[in-house]
């Protein structure tokens, strides 16, 4: 017998290579132009002249060595709080909890706008100097919120006896969290930090709001360089910026799948 | 008592509006095997966590060893649990979990080496200190479970219904090598389990739990011979139980009893008036057989059931009751399904199991 191929429409296909060009068409023309001879969107040949210009830019480095402190100091303290805060409501139970759960959540649900302002009205309310130390407060608050999902959801698919066991086996509560609670949890808490720097690393509007006179963050620095119009040198800079944040999701996936395994 | 381990004095608990646990006592002696059994949510597993230390009693006391421990944390005490899905290390091999009590008191190092290997080669699984819990099946799950909590030589070792997710084959096997480990080790074992023949086969007492409550403690002989109430006689196998009012009592302790229109007969004290409640297991009632006890009660067979080895016939009483007969299946005689038959048992067989005064 011949099976009859019936030839389709391929919409599914055709669905699939449009969002897929919605998505990636406008970042490729970034990467191409990064390599572009001339200023102008036309392409004229091949070269690195831009990275070489960008590599000899001290604001930008400056300013990436800003984003760099911020995004490490806010994760870290974000991945304690976090991950603590994970852990201590997963071993309680209280009235409040779930409301509390969602609250915690509130800062990525606020608009950034919103959280901005809010955080520039109450630094000056106390008059906390802006700069590195009011950044990586405001960074830390939109952080916590990553890592706190990340921990919760590996605690609850973790069997609760086997903490006990540990207590049992003559554990303190100590030595039980040290031994068995945060092995356990260390690569949820590793992804969500990722994904918290990722965050942190290229946060604008939070960021504007918070800064301090010396503490120009690199999405800032690209922010304002725009003002001048669109240069290759910042298509270069996009780009090395859109490959580390690549490199970046992609050990958040390795930690995931590796998690998954265990 | 000189002998005894481990004491429970009115232990009460309550979650919420639920009262897990009525003042239960409960005196466990060194080195037996005690089995709490009952349905689930009958407050077995609240009772070992309360011996654990896991749960704080609401009122009551916990006595191990002569010491009061009710307020101790678990890490002060010399039990260990198995439970009831392993709650095996995930991320430490089986040498790791095994070894994870006896690093804690600090022993050195050659002394736990040494003292793993023994317990792994008792329970049956000599050599795989290297596997991670992950590559090993439910029953070297469960064998690594009670080696780590063994090692610590407990002073009674708590299992959770440890066999409960293993197929019957594997279970059976289990039950045997958990009798043998403890036979060899002289510890004192509480185990809880819903299934009453694993409560049967193990132990050497069994405890029959109900809604917070102990309903009867006593040797398996005891628990399955002679049910104290009627929970206990429905828990465990096959019973007929049904009211009847006594009639009349001779000098050997023979009660006679009105029931169903009939004369059936029971062994024990009463007086004439009395209500009793009665159980008789299935296996002891006979019909259509020459009269050996005085009874005067008839039956129409109903259907039969057969189950391979046993055949399960129902009765039908004057007054609507229906008695449950088992006995040997095969056979080509069964008697035909609506015949009247005589019905009758051993007296010894009538198992009072409640008095409800006067009718």
């Amino acid at each position: 017998m011949k099976t009859k191929k019936k030839t389709r429409f391929p919409l599914p296909e055709l669905y699939i290579i449009l969002l897929l060009l919605l998505f990636y068409l406008p970042i490729l023309v970034v990467v191409v132009f990064s390599f572009n001879d001339s200023k102008l969107f036309q392409w004229s040949g091949f070269t690195f002249s831009w990275y070489e210009k960008l590599m000899r830019n001290q604001t930008i480095w400056q300013s990436f060595a800003t984003s760099l402190q911020l995004a490490l100091l806010s994760c870290g303290a974000s991945a304690v709080l976090g991950a603590l805060g994970a852990v201590g409501m997963a071993g309680r139970q209280f009235k409040t909890k779930g409301l509390l759960e969602n609250v915690s959540l509130i800062p990525i649900m606020v608009p950034e706008i919103i959280l901005g302002m809010a955080y520039l009205t109450v630094f000056t309310l106390f008059r906390i100097p802006f700069g590195m130390v009011t950044m990586v407060i405001a960074h830390t608050t939109f952080c916590v919120p990553y890592i706190f999902i990340n921990v919760k959801a590996r605690l609850t698919g973790l069997d609760p006896s086997i903490g006990e066991a540990a207590l049992d086996l003559g554990a303190s509560s100590r030595r039980m969290f040290l031994d068995i609670t945060l092995p356990l949890i260390l690569p949820a808490v590793a992804s969500g930090a990722l994904l918290a720097f990722a965050m942190s690393m290229d946060d604008v509007v939070i960021s504007f709001f918070t800064n301090g006179p010396n503490t120009n963050t690199l999405p800032l620095q690209v922010y304002s360089m725009m003002k001048m119009g669109v240069t290759p040198e910042i298509n270069a800079l996009c780009t090395v910026m859109l490959g580390a944040v690549f490199l970046i999701v992609a050990l958040s996936r390795l930690f995931r799948v590796r998690r998954k395994r265990s | 008592m000189t002998n005894s381990i481990l004491t429970l004095n009115q232990v009460s608990k309550r979650f919420g509006a639920v009262e897990a646990l009525k003042e239960l006592s409960l005196d466990v002696k060194q080195g037996e095997f005690l089995t709490l059994l009952g349905p689930s949510g009958c407050g077995k597993t609240t009772t070992l966590r309360i011996i654990a230390g896991l749960e704080l009693p609401d009122s009551g006391s916990v006595t191990l060893q002569g010491k009061d421990v009710t307020n101790w944390e678990p890490n002060k005490r010399n039990v260990n649990t198995v439970f009831q899905n392993y709650a095996l290390f995930p991320h430490m091999d089986v040498f790791h979990n095994v070894a994870y009590g006896l690093k804690l008191k600090k022993e050195k190092k050659p002394v736990i080496k040494q003292k793993v290997e023994e317990i792994l080669n008792l329970v049956q699984l000599p050599g795989y200190e290297k596997r991670m819990p992950s590559q090993l099946s439910g029953g070297q799950r469960q064998r690594v479970a009670i080696a780590r909590a063994l090692v610590n030589n407990p002073s009674v070792l708590l299992l959770d219904e440890p066999l409960g997710a293993l197929d019957l084959q594997l279970r059976r096997q289990m039950q045997t090598e958990l009798k043998r480990l403890q036979q060899h080790l002289g510890n004192t074992f509480i185990y809880i389990t819903h299934d009453q023949e694993e409560a049967l086969n193990m132990s050497d007492r069994v405890g029959v739990m109900n809604a917070g409550a102990l309903e009867q403690l006593g040797t398996p002989d005891d628990i399955y011979e002679r049910p104290a109430t009627p929970f206990a006689a429905r828990f465990i196998g096959q019973s007929n139980i049904f009211d009847a009012v006594v009639t009349g009592k001779d000098g050997g302790g023979t009660l006679t009893l009105s029931y169903a229109g009939g004369t059936i007969k029971a062994k024990g004290e009463a007086q004439p008036g009395e209500v009793l409640t009665l159980s008789v297991r299935t296996e002891r009632v006979r019909y259509e057989q020459e009269d050996r006890y005085g009874f005067q009660l008839n039956g129409i067979v109903k259907s039969h059931h057969y189950t391979g080895g046993l055949l399960r016939t129902s009765l039908l009483l004057s007054n609507g009751d229906e008695l449950t007969v088992s006995g040997m299946g095969g056979g080509d005689n069964r008697i035909p399904t609506g015949a009247t038959v005589s019905i009758q048992w051993d007296p010894a067989c009538s198992i009072i199991v409640e008095r409800r005064g006067t009718a």
